[in-house]
């Protein structure tokens, strides 16, 4: 398959070939899964489900729950209402969640299911039992990517969770945006090592980074299939007494912040990802105003500094390679500006999710560096080959499906973002913060100094590097 | 016991749709171009999960979508499918090309079979379209739809050069390369492989299939309907098989060889399985008495990779205590009901909750399942085994057999198991 991607590039219009994107739907399962005891669900043919979870599961290696309404020809033509009533009461009865997350697929978007209408119905008429939730957010498939689907299921939860209580609370909502449970880990321990108290959602640590316990002894009971994580409701109802809300990743958690703004007027403030010495130091001059002290804790300091180091001990190996990245874009624009900072020479950028705002983002991230970047959203893999085809890179960064193109040109490769289907530890530890940093560094620089050894001459192969 | 229903809405369901399964069947021809039309995700789901290996070209490990966007739902998705049909064609010269329709084509009503006939008409190959709307089904509804697509070619191709000890070895999907040692042994017996369907196909083998004298069928659901349709207009007698376990790989080639009726192949027949077993059974003798005794659990996606299964734990001595499929029939389940002991608990489309509980409940020492068990059996800390596509060992063979007990050996053995905690060994 490798020598299938002809050099030569032509316009395409009509056509996607190795995708560097997914759908909706599996990004509003994901982070459903970071709602404390929630079931999500497929409200679409079986198909979609056993997909998302399969995907899923690939790429976390934990098991992934979520239910389907089982779409027949008969619900594609009549509606999906029944089945999803239907659903909702065998799902309390059988799975017993404290939330069902809906999401809908191409197919009950396009016959047109309401499903505003229809939980409220469920609910009126006694489906839904006291002090259980059915949410849901719209994700058709056919717009957007899986980040977009994140981006709604989000906002779904502000949607239905939040209240204005007239409690004024210290505390501050954070948004994570679409990163690994490790990555939200790690953020709360940095909101922890600022005194910050916050409600993070979603939250898939613990959910899906649990540790083995091994089996309890009730196994079986409807009880197990919950991990010990994710965002409780009472929190999450208490989003609207925040001060302020935090998001990471605009792709990803605009919608919600603003959602909230809207609703209740607390100021939305949106960032980058963390990711990179530059867009962390922002994220915790951010931390420092919002916890209105001028220093931080010097845990944190210290990481920075550990961190700072290590670019510096090693920066002649990372100065003017070449680089490309692909992947989600939140994850894309950081990592570009980070590699940036290395002195890399980031020429191809690319990411599946469509959005003027990425290639604009971009090319700021670049101009005076790299005026000539090949920069493109909506692309696709088959794409990113053939520049590089044309012009080689030193390094490339992105998800699992990279190794194609790696293996065809003989680039090191280091895996970064979703989904990461062939190896463990992405989602163990994090990328995000200065700790995050170092360990992006380590992998870089191994992935560099890996190939230096390997095509190294004899006279140049050396103890010290 | 039911089964062979659809599932309830809201369960968390093993299964999948019509548009998973003819996909997981056509996929493995290796000189077809396969594009999907419909929004990206189906596409991406379904981009070389399976491992089928070719060798020679690779054009099915590509992944091809129309990506449809809201205004293709809109406005009709037949001038992009077109174009990209024109585009792929002419810079992949495929020998044909299989349409996957989508949920979404189904509702907005994309006329696939006059698109496909027109640039048929045009571009001088095969194009086929194949009838996949996910709603329309269950996986089992998806290989109706790929054997109605394969119907399309078979009986279009030139037949000289077929002998009379010929076949078609249908329902292998060459995980691992295990289709390779499986024609290996057809050929030693004196056999003409005419067609592979679907592992390691090539569209101009399918398309003269029809000369063969017989087609073995594995994997039952994936293929059956395709031999019986050649049965029927063709006059092509089929054999089902099995190559898992030395017992069933074994009375496969038996029947093969009994079905053309020859001493001399049948004789050859003998020598190829007493030299395969004179290797193999010494090589089984330690991992065999280290696995003597210990509890298995299978579930797996056809009920007759859980016949071989039961069989091939009964050989190594060990004891079947759960056995399940996500598409198996009620026949299928009254012969899994006769085959294992009593107490043994038999399971349909078992949900994940009922999954755990029989693990635990048994003391399963070893579970064989697919992608979605995997972490369930580890969660659980109990050892396991991918029968499914994820493997990367061929466990079909004698070789296989070999293969699969070393791995459910190495697994059941493996030190990391008595870190968990409750499960000190």
């Amino acid at each position: 398959m490798l020598s299938l991607t002809p050099k030569e590039i032509s316009d395409r219009n009509a056509l996607t070939v190795n995708p560097a994107k997914t759908c909706q739907p599996i990004g509003a399962m994901y982070a459903a899964l970071g709602i404390h005891r929630c079931l999500p669900h497929s409200h679409g043919s079986q198909g979609c489900c056993a997909y998302h979870r399969s995907h899923l599961t690939r790429h976390y290696k934990e098991p992934v729950m979520a239910s389907t309404s089982s779409f027949t020809e008969g619900a594609a033509v009549f509606g999906g209402m029944s089945n999803l009533r239907q659903a909702i009461t065998n799902i309390f009865h059988i799975y017993d969640p404290d939330v069902i997350a809906v999401h809908t697929t191409c197919l009950s978007e396009t016959i047109g299911d309401d499903l505003s209408t229809i939980i409220l119905k469920a609910r009126d008429e006694g489906l839904v039992p006291e002090g259980k939730w059915v949410i849901h957010c719209n994700t058709p498939s056919y717009a957007g990517s899986h980040v977009t689907g994140f981006s709604n299921m989000t906002t779904g939860m502000v949607k239905y969770f939040a209240q204005e209580n007239e409690r004024h609370r210290e505390q501050i909502n954070l948004i994570p945006g679409y990163v690994e449970p490790s990555d939200m880990r790690e953020i709360k321990r940095l909101l922890a090592e600022m005194e910050l108290p916050s409600v993070v959602f979603p939250d898939t640590s613990d959910v899906l980074d649990a540790p083995q316990q091994g089996a309890p002894v009730s196994v079986g009971k409807a009880a197990d299939i919950y991990p010990k994580g994710g965002t409780r409701i009472r929190d999450l109802q208490s989003m609207g007494d925040s001060r302020v809300t935090l998001a990471l990743g605009p792709f990803a958690s605009e919608n919600a912040a603003i959602e909230l703004e809207n609703r209740t007027e607390i100021p939305a403030r949106i960032m980058d990802l963390p990711i990179g010495i530059a867009a962390t130091d922002r994220f915790i001059q951010v931390l420092l105003e919002t916890a209105e002290v001028l220093e931080p804790p010097a845990s944190i300091a210290d990481d920075r500094g550990r961190m700072v180091d290590i670019m510096l001990d090693m920066q002649q190996y990372f100065y003017d390679r070449k680089v490309a990245i692909y992947g989600d874009p939140d994850q894309v624009i950081s990592l570009t500006e980070f590699a940036v900072s290395l002195g890399m020479k980031p020429i191809y950028v690319l990411t599946g999710t469509p959005g003027k705002r990425f290639d604009a983002r971009i090319k700021g991230i670049l101009k005076d560096v790299v005026p000539g970047a090949r920069i493109k959203s909506s692309g696709d893999l088959f794409l990113l080959h053939q520049w590089i085809k044309n012009e080689p890179v030193d390094l490339l960064i992105g998800n699992t499906y990279g190794k194609y193109i790696a293996r065809a040109e003989d680039i090191p490769f280091v895996r970064f973002g979703f989904p990461i289907l062939d190896r463990v530890g992405h989602s163990y530890f994090p990328t995000v913060g200065y700790r995050g940093g170092m360990r992006l560094l380590e992998k870089m620089l191994d992935a560099l100094l890996d190939r230096k050894d390997r095509d190294d001459p004899e006279e140049r192969f050396e103890l010290v590097l | 016991m039911s089964c062979d229903r659809e599932s309830l809405a809201g369960a968390v369901s093993q299964r999948a749709c019509v548009f998973c399964g003819s996909r997981v069947v056509l996929y493995p021809i290796a000189d077809a171009l396969h594009l999907v039309h419909g929004p990206v995700g189906c596409a991406v789901y379904t981009w070389d999960i399976r491992g089928a290996l070719s060798s020679g070209t690779e054009l099915h490990r590509l992944s091809f979508s129309t990506d449809l966007q809201e205004k293709d739902v809109i406005f009709g998705g037949e001038e992009k499918l077109a174009g990209a049909l024109h585009e792929l064609i002419d810079r992949y010269h495929p020998r044909a090309a299989f349409v996957y329709s989508t949920c979404i084509v189904g509702i907005i009503g994309d006329d696939l079979d006059a698109i496909c006939k027109r640039v048929s008409r045009e571009k001088g190959i095969p194009v086929i379209p194949v009838k996949s709307e996910g709603f329309k089904g269950g996986k089992r509804d998806g290989y109706m739809a790929a054997c109605a697509a394969l119907s399309r070619l078979v009986g279009t191709g030139d037949t000289s050069g077929i002998g009379p000890f010929s076949l078609n070895i249908m329902g292998d999907f060459n995980l691992a390369g295990e289709i390779w040692i499986i024609r290996e042994y057809f050929e030693k017996m004196g056999i003409q492989v005419v067609a592979n369907i679907t592992g390691d196909g090539r569209v101009d083998d399918i398309r003269r299939a029809h000369g063969a004298a017989l087609n073995v069928v594995q994997c039952s659901g994936s293929t059956l309907y395709l031999a019986q349709s050649m049965e029927k207009e063709f006059g092509i007698p089929y054999l089902r098989v099995s190559y898992l376990g030395i017992e069933d790989m074994t009375e496969s080639l038996y029947a093969v060889a009994g079905f053309f009726g020859d001493p001399h192949m049948m004789e050859r027949t003998r020598k190829l399985v007493r030299d395969e077993l004179a290797v193999l059974y010494p090589q089984l003798q330690k991992y065999r008495q280290a696995l003597r005794g210990k509890k298995a659990a299978i579930y797996v996606g056809g009920a007759f990779k859980a016949f071989s299964l039961v069989k091939t734990f009964r050989l190594l001595d060990m004891e079947v205590v759960m056995v399940g499929s996500q598409t198996g029939r009620k026949e299928d389940y009254l012969e899994l009901k006769e085959i294992t002991s009593d107490g043994t608990v038999i399971v349909d489309d078992s949900n994940p909750l009922e999954l755990a509980s029989f693990l635990r409940g048994k003391k399963v020492d070893v579970f064989v399942g697919g992608v979605k068990e995997r972490p369930i059996a580890y969660k659980l800390g109990i050892p396991f085994c991918d029968h499914n596509h994820e493997r990367k060992e061929a466990l079909e063979g004698f070789i296989g057999m070999l293969n699969f007990t070393r791995e459910i050996y190495s697994s059941v053995m493996s030190p990391v198991w008595q870190f968990v905690p409750g499960r000190k060994r």
